[in-house]
């Protein structure tokens, strides 16, 4: 989704958000991310007003004094910049990709299911199955901190039976041009 | 888990501490990831001054072995390979950039408009990686006149500020005022555009 991001041209400008629009984004966060209130107080403060950052292709990245928190495209999930993940890692379910994945991955790939279901790769058990279309944090072999933030395309039991083609898009990753960018 | 819950119960619920993570001063990557990115020569020297402790556990012998995982010795060596080309390619780009900048000139053209109407336009500040709307709100700011960024007739972004400044802003470069930084001082020319008769 940053691919070939250039802050000078992909953003076409930065508003103030209507605190109604504030509240039900607070909201939906709430409801998307494995969080709560207490610590989304801490990240977002109530009486702190965000900032929608306006981009191409319509991405929209929020931002709290300047710093970006999170990003939506079109009308779909919220996803926290993956700096935000660093500091909550919590924030979303986690899957891995194993050591081979990393390169590809960090040069701009989806993951294979492959990846995942390797001796390297990780998946939720059964019991916690995420089903398709579900934000995660990206884990990557022998790493602390998470490598990306993707989508699921199948659910975490398809990815483990189907096991080929892409089972979880990546929407910012290591490096990207979110990664650059630490200000707005 | 139980115990967690526990600690909430008695103490209200807590809003969770940020971790700090430390990332690389030269590629920006938390240091486990520096491998995997275009600069790990610089990368290591830095994290062996800044951390040892972290340099010992992501570059010392046993740290190599494990770190290995599940991938094939073959894949390792691939790894390696690539990541000393990507370093030389890198180290190339940045070197050809450096050039370039070198070559570049910055314009600074007076432009008579009417008899007593000037602008002054300003071309070639995104070579040295200068933000051009900063830089034209910057303009704006120190001389409280109008500053546009516009296209010219070459369709090269420049930008447009109303009023005679240019020496002003030749000052400003050289005085690396602001975002106004990197622009050697040999690199910005002075020239005039009169109105054609
Ligand atoms: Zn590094």
């Amino acid at each position: 989704m940053f691919k070939k991001f250039q802050p000078s041209t992909d953003i076409s400008g930065q508003t103030a958000v209507k605190s109604s629009i504030q509240r039900s984004i607070r909201a939906a966060i709430l409801s998307q991310w494995k969080v709560d209130s207490d610590t989304f107080e801490s990240i977002w403060p109530k009486k702190e007003n965000i900032t929608l950052v306006k981009c191409r292709d319509h991405i929209s990245i929020y931002a709290l004094h300047g710093e970006p928190l999170f990003f939506q495209h079109f009308d779909g999930p919220f996803y926290p910049t993956l700096r935000l993940l660093h500091k909550y890692p919590f924030l979303l379910p986690v899957v891995r990709v194993d050591r081979g994945a990393i390169r590809f991955l960090l040069a701009g790939a989806h993951m294979m299911c492959p990846g995942f279901t390797s001796k390297g790769g990780w998946l939720p058990p059964p019991e916690d199955a995420l089903s398709a279309e579900a934000p995660v944090a990206i884990q990557a072999e022998g790493k602390e901190h998470a490598i990306a933030i993707g989508i699921t395309k199948l659910s975490t039991e398809d990815i483990k039976n189907v096991n080929k083609g892409v089972g979880v898009e990546v929407i910012t990753h290591l490096g990207d041009d979110l990664w650059a960018l630490q200000k707005v | 888990m139980a115990t967690s819950t526990e600690q909430e119960a008695a103490a209200g619920p807590q809003p969770k501490p940020p971790i700090q993570v430390l990332y690389c001063e030269v590629c920006t990557f938390p240091p486990e990831f520096c491998e995997f990115g275009s600069s790990l020569t610089k990368c290591k020297e830095w994290l062996k001054e800044e951390h040892p402790d972290l340099y010992d556990r992501y570059y010392s012998e046993e740290a190599l072995q494990s770190k290995m995982g599940t991938m094939s010795l073959e894949q390792q060596t691939k790894l390696e390979q690539d990541a000393a080309k990507k370093e030389a390619k890198a180290e190339a780009k940045a070197d050809a950039k450096m050039k370039k900048k070198l070559a570049s000139q910055v314009q600074i053209k007076r432009i008579q408009r009417q008899k007593n109407k000037y602008v002054t336009a300003i071309h070639g500040l995104e070579a040295f990686d200068i933000d051009l709307k900063k830089a034209a709100k910057l303009f704006a700011q120190t001389f409280a006149t109008g500053s546009s960024v516009t296209k010219n007739l070459q369709g090269q972004d420049e930008i447009v500020v109303q009023g005679d400044v240019s020496d002003e802003v030749f000052d400003m470069i050289r005085d690396e005022k602001g975002v106004l930084k990197g622009v050697p001082e040999a690199n910005v020319e002075l020239v005039e555009e009169k109105k054609k008769k």
